[in-house]
This record gives C-alpha cells, structure tokens and sequence, in this order.
C-alpha cells in the first residue's frame, strides 16, 4: 500500500495526495487549497482597500473594483473560510471521537476535489474575460443584466464547489452519529465535534437553497429561462430568499466551528473543564435552529411590509441570547483557571471583545426600523468582517497554531506567532472599526470611489493603513510555517502539555489509523481524567486486532475533474460549436468514473495485528 | 440614590448622544437626522446603542479581572468547575429582558414607518390631500415625477419641509435603493414591484444642510454605483408651492437668450431631445422618458448628481461622460461634437432656469 511506504519521491508524494482517502491527509490538502484562496482573497481585499484610501482614486476602474469585490466575498466565505474550517474538522473531528478515519472516506476526497476544481473554475474566470461582478450574492436583476461570462463562473463554480460541501456535510454526521469510540457519548462529545456537528446539520439542510437558487439563475443565464426575469413574469426578490436562506445559516456554518475552536483552546490553557458544557451545546444547537429563522433580517429594506420585518426582528434579536451564554461560559472557563498566554489562546482571549462587538452591532441591525440606515452600508462591512474575521478568522489562526503540531509533528514558532497576533489584531481594529462611523455618515457599501467633501477621507485612509497591518502579519505566518517545516523539530503526543481530548492521546502526526486500539472513554475531557488519575494514556476498549482501511483512489479527481470539463462546455455552447461535445464529454467523464466506482469491487485492506505490535509505527511516517 | 441614578443615564445619554452626533456632515450623515424617520431611527440607533454599551462594559470587567487574577503563576491544577445554575439563569434571563427593552419600540417603529395609509387619501372636492412623488431609479439617475402636480423632475428632488411626504419606489432596469441618509432610512426600488414609504424633511435640518441634502443608491448596480448620486432640495412649503406653479406653468422649453445658447438649443434639439425633455409635463409615457428631465437643469446644483454644475463641468460631462461615470448610459449614443458645439451646447444648458 502506497501509505504504507517508507521514503517516497515528489512524484510519489503528489500522487499520494491525489489519490489518498486518509482524512488527515484531506484536512492538509483541504489547509493549503483554503490557505491559497485565503491569500488570492486577501490580495483582493488589498486592491480594495488601496482603491478606497483616497478620494477619486484610479487604481482600478469601476468595473474591475466590482469584479474584485465580488470575488473578495465569494472566495473568502466558499474558497477560504469553509474549507479551512473543513480542514480542521477533518483534521480534528474523528481523532476526538476516536474514529479510525471519517464514515465514507472515498466521498471525503470527492467532496474536496469538487471544492477545488470549483474553485479553481471560478477563479479561472480572472484570465477568461473577467470575473463575476454582482456581489457575492448576486442579487438576480443585477446577475441577469450581466456581460460576458462572469456571472456564468460563479454559477458554475459555485455549484460544482457546493455540491462538494454538501458531502462533506453529510460525511461529518454520519461519522458523528455513528463512528464514535466506545463510552463517547454525545453529551461526552468535546465542544469542536458538537459544532462540527451542528454545522453539518446546517450544511445538509441550507446548501440545498443555494443549489436550487443556483439552478434557476443558470438555466436563466444559459439556458433561456425565466425566473427571475420580470418582464416575463418572473420574480428576482425570490431570489433574495433563496440566497438568504442559505446565506444566513452560512454565517453560522462558519461561526459554530469557529466557537468549537476556541471551546478547544479555552480549558487547554486555563487548565480547566469548560464551564457549563450542557447549556454550550444548547446554545449551539439553540443557534442552529435560529439561524434558519431570520433570513429576511438581510432583506429589511425590500419592502416585505412591517409584519415580516417585525417578526424577523425579534427572531435575530433573539440569538443573542445563545450567544451570550456562550461568551459568558467562556469568560468563567477562564475565571479562576491557570491561563496560560500562548498564541492559541491570545487569539482565544482576543477573539471574545472582538466578537462580541460584532454581536452587539448584529443585535443593532435587528433593530428593523434603524437598520432602514445602517443597511448596505459600511457600517454592515465592519459588522459583519467583526464576526467573521474577529470570530472565524481569529479561530483559523488560532487553530492553525494550536493544531499545527497534531497536523505536521511539530510547533509553529511561538514568537513569531505572537507578532503574527499582535500584527493582525491591531491591523483588523484598525480596518474596521471605523468603518461603523463611515456607514453612519452615510457611505454605502460597494462603492469603486468616494467623492471629496463628503467626510469620507481620514476614515478611509485610516482604514486601509490597518489592511496594510492585516497583510504584513499573514507574510509573517507564512515564514513562520516555512521556517517550522525546515526545522522539523518533532514532538510527542500532547505538545501543549495540557491536552484534555483524545487528539492529544495519539501521536503528533497520527498514524494513519490513528489509533491501534480503540480508546475506552469514560467522561468529558477523556485524557484528562486519565491524566489526573495518573496514567500516562488512555485505556483501550478493545484487544489489538487487524484494521481494516480503505484504498486510495484516483477516482474523486477523476470525477471532479469531469465537472470541471463540462462547466465549461456548458458556459461557451452558446459562442462556440465545440461548447456541446466538450459538456457531453466532462458529463460523460463524471458518469463514467461514478459507474466505474459502482461496479469495480474494492474491499480495502487490513493491517495485521503483527505490523502493529512492532512500535516503531511505520505507518507514522507515512 | 436614585436621584444619583436618574442623573448618570442622563449624563450617559447626553455623552453618547455627544459622541453620536458630532460627526459626519449635516447634509449626509444618518448621525444628525432632519426628518422625523430619521430622528426616531437615531432614537433607536441611541437605545441599542447604549444598552449594548452596557452588556460591553460588563463584559469588560469580568474580561479584565479574569486577564490579570488568573494569570498562571504555579503548575497547580485549579477546581474543575462544571457550571453553575445561578449564574447560568442569570446571564439568559437578563439578556432576554435587555432585548424585549429595545424589541418593544423596534417592533412600533417599524409599523409607524410602514404606515402609508394617508397617500391615497383625498379632501371634499377629491384632491389628494398629501404630496406623492414617484422615484423612478435609472441606471445611473433618478427621476421624481410628482403624479398629483402632473410634472417630472430628474436628478434635483424638490421637496417641501415639515410635511410628511410620501414615496413610491421602482427601478426600470436593476434594482437600486433610494437613500437621503440625513432624512431617513432606504428602502429599494425592486423591478418587481412598488414600494411605498414616508420621509418628512425637518426645516431646521434642512437649513443646517444649505437646503441640499444628499441622497444615494445603496444598492450595488453596476460600475457607477458609486456614482448614483441625487440631491435634494428642501424648500418651505410656500416655497415649494411656488416651485410647482412655475413648473407648472412650463409648457415651452424655456428659450435660450443668447445667440451661442441658441446655437446650442438647435444642436440639442437635432440630437439630445430624442432622450432628454425639457419640459415638466409627465405626459410622456415612462418608458419613452430615457434620460433625465433637463427642463430645470441650470437651477440644479449637481451635474450627473455628481459635479459641481458650471460649465466647466458641463463640457467635461458632454465631451466623454464615460470619464465621469463608467458604464453610462449615454456615452456614444450621440457622435463626436466638436468643442464650438460642446460650448453651445453648455451655454444652453446653463441657461435652463425656470426659478429667476
């Protein structure tokens, strides 16, 4: 088996990737694909922000400014955001069940294949004639009006890359619901895998919405339909729905893992049981529900009438209640604990008044009647980067640093991790907490230019001076990673000292079967309480045995890849001849993999009991 | 105590209504409201803001204590502590309450402002008693038709103050959202739809704001977006009246009175009034109405919504309006004119005044 080998070439490793099922290997995979829009989204946000320092600027046209926006927002949420949090639930989730590997593996890798090559697709579109320039959401009258193939990107991209997510959603349930080690319950379940958990439920059921909206806005686009075309009947605010019934669980797939991060990182460095575990996972499940039930609070001003505004106000007004029950868990996990300030948990300890600014400018946009003001305005653009950067963004370099070593086998430099915090930290205040005050004077978002004498000037400058802090502070993680990966100085299981989860009972990097005997759990915080009994690891549930793993496969690639082609059959058949065969070969290349997969027997392998009792674990190596 | 109590809200208050309100420009800023809508938006925005202060410096505190008291010092092992009821009931009963504090006028707000029922409403004789005006948003323009007073307008609202005015939105191509941040919140103009709401412009505001307030789009709509810019002129109501009467009683265009204006009048009529009117009367259907009513132009004190209106500015605009606003509708849609024609053509513009 090609896991299994000893040393291996370049080309050994790269089709290792491209073929492998093993969920660390997806996470890291699922890490650098995220990691690399991350950077393209955050080069985006540069051009933005160095377009908008002074008034009437040239640095990019108009149209361009839009394109960039667009692609800003998309790839962040779907490109960057998503699956970087994929990655640390691939990475984590199973190893804190005590799971051997996640419930399909296979699909697991198709998952992040059809993320990628969507992804790849949309950003193709910045070499093919210009990318999508409606706004992440793509409000349908403004995506129909659209030139050129844009748009067309977008839809496609969007889809293929979703139908991945939806997998990977439906993946972690059932690895949750059924693969968990013995004694762990789901009241034992540490606070990461209940949000995994959560999300994913969210996953399955707000990724459909943005599937069907998808579908009709492209059959309109490329297929000559009417759905949102008014003049033939159709109507574009369904389309607002549509989005915003996915859009707004989205922010909660996003933010619930964000919270299970620092649920992690919380009691590691306090040295203490998370406080009120029972009402956490409450709240998280309360929060689920809730986020399905107040989409319309996106669309105050579309003139739903007042009896929808006022219903959806109350509904958002009321999440902040979950939510503040959780900050408040947090706060006194930490009272009275033993904190100790690494990086992991400055960004913890950061991450609470930063989000929680966002929170409370959240529960003031609830406010229907005020929101008629704050709505598309910058003051929404600080609202919504305070969460999603103060929260999700905070949690990825949080848990970049904190999981690096269960990841890769050894520490990203502490120092330089610091500088990276204090760097970003004081770079994202400065960004965005002026442009409250900015959609207060009354600056829309969106917008390629500001004109003078309208009180714009110093907070703009101000804000982009703090994008500039932002950047620096991302290169500084990146040598911090090249300089750790040079290094390679390895670590042993628990690296922080103070573990309290099974992930820190194992190996740093795991094997990949993780764990030669199924862990016996027998509360929360599983190590912990063998920790404080004295033993030096956890008590197997069950005698050493043969494992049985899965194949690698190439065939995920293979299936994506085949998507891939026929997105771009369908986008040009209307330009060109070729655009019908090319749709009807990649469908064929899909059809074809997907039958292969069905009818060729693949029953995997087993590690013999005898390869495992030898400890020097080749497959550590691996 | 309670005295003492009563005064720190108010000193609290009148600080954040302080910070709240010394910034942002008069004619612009949602932070100094002169309208009704805006005023109790403000009261709104002060509410949630001062109780979401609150909740931050509560947060706070604890957040500080908990930074220095429990700094690690020793390798002990502290209390495992598994919650706590009490305080567990306290911090979800208390934000509950919070919320059905600011819930309660959120709610009321949001009907009083929905509250249209008084545009149709009519005196004894069957005249409309409220003013009703019709925003028409346009790829990138705007145009006010006044259905009761039988006049259009383009770019330049012309309103009355102290009264309640009411509004029904649409856009004719995408969908874009009318906003005069000083005077009250936006609401967007679908393509689907009609959308009704009020707006009252304070005298007081209006006069702090020069009588020109500014108004956006707030909807992303295309490369101009930016640039979607109207203005609004809020004059007293005896004023306003006068306005209307002098509209009104434009049947002609008004005459160019010097020979280059006259010049640029007949370029304009051979080549511009195809698109543009410069007469008020809303007689044209709306979809012949193709560009902005330019009956009043040299009153207005924007060119585009964005310029400062000289001559200067109207050759600029005139010579390639794709400069000045990407994407526009107008670029190439007339050929190239030579710079003698462009000054004519300026000179007439200008000239378009019907108030002397």
């Amino acid at each position: 088996m090609s896991t299994n080998a000893q040393k291996k070439g370049f080309g050994a490793t790269v089709w290792d990737y491209l073929t492998t099922v093993d969920h660390k290997k997806i996470a890291i995979l699922y890490m650098i694909a995220g990691g690399f829009f991350f950077l393209v989204g955050g080069l985006e946000a540069m051009f933005i922000r160095i377009q908008l320092a002074v008034p009437n600027n040239d640095f990019v046209s108009a149209g361009l400014y839009n394109e960039i926006l667009t692609m800003h927002g998309t790839t962040m949420i779907f490109l960057a955001a998503m699956p970087l949090l994929f990655g640390f639930m691939n990475a984590v989730m199973p190893l804190q069940i005590g799971a051997r590997d996640v419930a399909f593996p296979f699909v697991n890798a198709l998952g992040f294949w059809l993320f990628f090559f969507g992804g790849i697709f949309l950003n193709l579109s910045w070499f093919l004639g210009g990318a999508p320039d409606a706004g992440w959401t793509s409000y349908a009258s403004l995506s129909l009006a659209s030139e050129g193939h844009g748009i067309d990107f977008y839809l496609l991209g969007l889809q293929i890359s979703g139908a991945g997510t939806l997998m990977g959603g439906i993946n972690f349930l059932v690895t949750i619901i059924n693969m968990r080690a013995p004694g762990m319950t789901y009241m034992r379940m540490p606070l990461f895998t209940w949000t995994t958990f959560v999300a994913s439920a969210l996953i399955l059921f707000a990724f459909p919405a943005l599937t069907v909206g998808i579908f009709l806005l492209m059959f309109d686009r490329l297929f000559g339909s009417n759905f949102f075309v008014t003049a033939a009947g159709g109507n574009t605010v369904i389309w607002e729905h549509l989005f915003w019934i996915f859009g707004h669980p989205e922010v909660y797939i996003l933010i619930l893992p964000a919270f299970g991060i620092f649920s992690e990182i919380i009691p590691v460095f306090s040295r203490k049981r998370l406080f009120g575990y029972s009402s956490m996972v409450f709240a998280t499940v309360l929060i689920g529900f809730l986020g399905f039930m107040v989409w319309a609070h996106h669309m105050f001003t579309v003139g739903l009438g007042p009896i929808a505004n006022a219903i959806f106000a109350v509904a958002t007004m009321a999440i902040a209640v979950p939510t503040g029950i959780k900050i408040f868990n947090w706060l006194f996990t930490m009272w009275g604990g033993s904190i100790k300030f690494t990086t992991p948990m400055h960004y913890a300890v950061a991450f609470i008044p930063s989000f929680l600014l966002g929170g409370v400018t959240g529960v003031m946009l609830a406010t229907a009647a005020a929101d008629y003001q704050y709505h598309d305005t910058y003051f929404v653009v600080a609202h919504f980067h305070y969460v999603i950067v103060g929260g999700v963004v905070f949690a990825v370099l949080a848990g970049t640093q904190f999981y690096w070593p269960k990841m890769f086998g050894t520490m990203l430099n502490e120092v330089l991790g610091k500088i990276t915090f204090w760097l970003f930290f004081i770079g994202f205040h400065l960004t965005f907490f002026i442009q409250h005050f900015l959609g207060l004077w009354g600056m829309p978002r969106r917008v390629f230019t500001f004109l003078e004498g309208q009180g714009f000037e110093t907070a703009n400058l101000v804000s982009t001076i703090g994008a500039f802090f932002m950047a620096a502070s991302v290169i500084i993680l990146l040598i911090n990673v090249i300089i750790t990966s040079v290094k390679n100085e390895k670590v042993g299981n628990d690296p922080w000292g103070d573990g309290r989860t099974l992930e820190w009972s194992i190996p740093s990097p795991p094997p990949f079967y993780n764990f030669k005997q199924l862990p016996l759990v027998r509360g929360l915080d599983p190590l912990w309480i063998e920790k404080m009994e004295g033993k030096k690891g956890m008590t197997p549930a069950e005698p050493l045995g043969d494992i049985h793993m899965p194949n690698n496969s190439f065939i995920p690639f293979v299936i994506s890849f085949g998507l891939f082609v026929a997105a771009f059959g369908a986008m040009y058949r209307l330009d060109y001849a070729w655009g019908l065969p090319v749709l009807i070969l990649g469908m064929a290349i899909t059809f074809g993999s997907m039958f292969f997969r069905s009818v060729k027997d693949d029953h995997g392998f087993h590690i013999h009991k005898e390869e495992l009792t030898d400890d020097n674990d080749k497959g550590v190596k691996a | 105590m309670k005295k003492l109590a009563k005064w720190r809200l108010f000193l609290l208050l009148t600080l954040m209504a302080l910070i709240l309100s010394g910034c942002g420009k008069p004619y612009l800023s949602t932070l100094q409201p002169a309208g009704e809508v805006a005023k109790s938006q403000f009261d709104l925005m002060v509410l949630s803001t001062v109780i979401m202060v609150g909740v931050l410096i509560i947060v706070t505190i604890i957040f500080l204590i908990v930074l220095f008291r429990f700094k690690r010092k020793d390798d002990s092992i502290p209390k495992q502590v598994e919650g706590s009821h009490k305080l567990e009931i306290i911090w979800t009963v208390i934000p509950i309450l919070l919320l059905l504090v600011l819930a309660v006028p959120t709610v009321l707000e949001t009907f009083k402002l929905a509250d249209v029922s008084a545009m149709d409403k009519k005196d004894e004789e069957g005249n409309p008693e409220a003013l009703v005006i019709n925003v028409r948003a346009n790829l990138y323009w705007w145009e006010f038709e006044y259905p009761n007073e039988k006049i259009v307008t383009s770019q330049e609202l012309v309103v009355p103050t102290d009264q309640k005015v009411y509004f029904n939105l649409k856009s004719s191509d995408v969908k874009h959202s009318f906003w005069i941040p000083a005077v009250g919140g936006k609401m967007d103009t679908n393509t689907d739809n009609i959308n009704k709401f009020w707006l009252e412009f304070d005298s007081k505001g209006a006069e702090a704001a020069g009588e020109l307030f500014y108004g956006k789009c707030a909807e992303l709509c295309g490369p101009s977006h930016a640039l979607m810019d109207f203005k609004v002129r809020a004059l007293p109501s005896d004023d306003f009246d006068q306005w209307v009467a002098t509209m009104q009683g434009i049947e002609e265009p008004v005459q160019a009175d010097t020979a280059k204006a006259q010049e640029g009048q007949e370029i304009f009529n051979n080549s511009c009034i195809g698109c543009h009117a410069v007469t008020p009367a809303n007689t044209t259907p709306e979809a012949a109405r193709q560009a902005p009513n330019l009956t009043n132009f040299g009153d207005r004190a924007y060119v585009a919504g964005i310029l400062e209106n000289n001559e200067d500015n109207i050759k600029k605009w005139l010579t390639d309006p794709e400069t000045v606003k990407p994407a526009n509708k107008m670029t190439d849609t007339y050929g190239d004119l030579t710079p003698e024609q462009i000054d004519a053509l300026a000179a007439y513009l200008s000239g378009l005044k019907v108030q002397k």
